[in-house]
């Protein structure tokens, strides 16, 4: 697929997890938006996994630690044939199993998440029976940045590379919001590269929106040979919706009808760029 | 010679489940053991020297130990979370509560110097609340062993179940409870001694005392009923039902608080089938707890022979 194609991608992407989140009423509008471009390389160019083989113990693993963005997980699962996309009509309603979190109970998700600060140990777990067992699946997990303040997420940190596992990436969505503000004003968070190269490490800076600079990065693991990758991935909350970015109070908002059809034409009027 | 329960002693169990696991994963590659610097009071140095390869040490992070073990049973592992079950079940609470049972790992999660065996270490490092905590989330079994059978039994039901586990207990030699012909199921009490005048109803160390107990009220014409609910989720329903409705009188016996362990579950499945007897709850109080040896608090808050032959008289003599 070639990377304009992901770019359209992206843009349908965004129209869709929109929609879904308008239907439930409910919906982490701002971090879907900002993660859905690195869900996008993953699940299309990266990870080596797929309805048919996700029962494969050598498959690769993708693990969502910031469970919250799960609307972008769900659309990009659902454009990957885990299950049919009007499955996703239930999102949050009763008897769903399309809950407001991953939940197992949904074809493709690894792992149960919602609470912050979980997914990094259980992706330390996977990574290290792989080195156990002398597979060679990799696994990703992606990190909220408001999420690292979880003191959990530092335990695994050290034991990644304690661990040496070369197989393991974190990727941080570096947003610089959380609900209540900036990171940097909530808790300070900076120094964050060489706070997980003083943890031992190999960490590089992306553009979290640039789909070939993504790609070169994800694919490129590890970075180094013995050390757990990290992708600090620069991205901006609300992305592609003038309206929504780099605002928090998006962080858990549902657009009512006037935004959220401002919000389509945006999108729409990007993909006709895009397209054209 | 004749089995006679709690005549003969035998080791911790702590001793057994090191023994047991080693055994285990000398079979099974697949088997691990998770350690938060705790291979020391896990009595896993052994394990650890015979099979280092099957030892993930994660440093004192429980948290991360928990997570950890998910991820490894995700991937096929058979995989045995060690670590003193006030840490285990307290700081790394959210962990068992999501990664573990929400998302249906089969971990088995090791509580090891449970209750009040650190005596006087003191409330920081006693586990009186897990049971409570744990019977509140969904998919989970408990169990607590009470002598070197139930725990070795226990250990090796554990590695089969394809459902997470929390299995509790100390570091005291106990007294062997069963005859050798005994037959251990998870969810299935254990008679220890039959009787129909008191029933005592026990779990994991304080099956003993309740036996000795017994004993004592031999000598009062009284016979007792010994049950070593070893399974505190799920509960043995029948055979708290027939305690009840056999005897004249139920005593719980646990080491934990009486908030939510052993005794209110107990208490909630003959409330619930309406099978009224007289009734106590035996376990530690709402309070700051007494300074001791393990031994010695169970003597201060009645979990010994006197304490509770006194607590059975006394529900007799309130009309059982």
């Amino acid at each position: 697929m070639t990377d304009l194609e992901l770019k359209i991608k992206s843009i349908r992407y965004r129209k869709k997890l929109l929609r879904y989140i308008k239907q439930a009423g409910a919906g982490h509008t701002g971090g879907d938006l900002s993660c859905v471009d690195i869900l996008n390389v993953l699940y299309n160019r990266i990870l080596n996994v797929s309805p048919a083989t996700f029962d494969d113990p050598g498959r690769d693993r993708y693990i969502q630690s910031k469970g919250h963005s799960v609307e972008a997980l769900y659309v990009v699962l659902a454009d990957r044939g885990f299950f049919p996309e009007s499955d996703l009509e239930t999102i949050c309603r009763y008897g769903s199993h399309y809950v407001g979190h991953p939940t197992r109970k949904v074809h493709g998700v690894e792992q149960n998440t919602g609470a912050l600060g979980h997914g990094l140990a259980f992706s330390v777990g996977v990574a290290l029976a792989g080195k156990m067992d002398g597979a060679t699946y990799r696994v990703y997990t992606l990190l909220g940045d408001g999420e690292l303040a979880e003191g959990s997420n530092w335990e695994s940190m050290m034991a990644a590379a304690h661990y040496q596992l070369d197989n393991l990436t974190a990727v941080i969505d570096r947003n610089a919001l959380q609900i209540t503000g900036a990171t940097e004003t909530v808790c300070r968070l900076e120094p964050l590269e060489q706070k997980l190269a003083a943890f031992g490490w190999s960490v590089h800076t992306v553009d979290g929106h640039d789909i070939p600079a993504l790609s070169e990065r994800l694919g490129s693991v590890p970075f180094q040979a013995g050390k757990p990758s990290a992708v600090i991935a620069q991205t901006v909350k609300g992305k592609g919706i003038s309206f929504m970015e780099n605002d928090a109070s998006w962080h858990h908002r549902v657009p009512n009808d006037e935004q959220y059809e401002r919000a389509q034409r945006e999108l729409d009027r990007h993909l006709a760029e895009a397209t054209s | 010679m004749s089995f006679v329960a709690g005549e003969a002693l035998g080791r911790a169990n702590l001793e057994v489940f090191s023994e047991t696991l080693l055994s285990l994963a000398r079979e099974d590659r697949n088997v691990v053991a998770v350690t938060s610097d705790s291979r020391g009071s896990g009595k896993l140095a052994t394990f650890a020297k015979a099979l280092p390869d099957q030892l993930v040490e994660v440093g004192i992070a429980e948290q991360n130990l928990v997570g950890v073990a998910a991820g490894l049973a995700s991937a096929g592992k058979c995989v045995f979370a060690v670590s003193p079950a006030s840490f285990l079940t307290t700081r790394a609470f959210e962990q068992i509560k999501n990664d573990i049972c929400y998302s249906d790992r089969p971990v088995k999660l090791i509580g090891i110097s449970a209750g009040v065996s650190y005596g006087a270490l003191g409330s920081t490092h006693h586990s009186t609340h897990d049971l409570a905590a744990l019977r509140a989330v969904d998919n989970v079994t408990i169990v607590v062993p009470a002598d070197n059978f139930e725990t070795a039994q226990a250990i090796k039901s554990a590695a089969r179940m394809s459902h997470p586990v929390y299995l509790r207990f100390g570091k005291r030699a106990l007294a062997h409870l069963h005859d050798p012909g005994a037959r251990f199921e998870p969810g299935r009490a254990l008679p220890v001694r039959d009787g129909t005048d008191v029933a005592f109803i026990a779990t994991g160390e304080t099956v003993w005392p309740a036996l000795m107990a017994a004993r004592e009220l031999d000598t009062h014409g009284l016979s007792c009923r010994v049950i070593s609910m070893h399974t505190v989720k799920p509960l043995d329903v029948d055979a708290v039902i027939s305690a009840a409705t056999d005897c004249r009188a139920v005593v719980t016996v646990e080491e934990h608080s009486v908030f939510g362990g052993l005794g209110e579950a107990c208490a909630a499945v003959l409330m619930q089938a309406g099978v009224p007897v007289p009734f106590k709850i035996v376990g530690f109080p709402d309070e700051y707890l007494a300074t001791g040896s393990q031994l010695e608090i169970f003597d201060h808050y009645g979990i010994s022979a006197p304490g509770l032959a006194q607590t059975a008289q006394m529900l007799l003599a309130r009309g059982g």
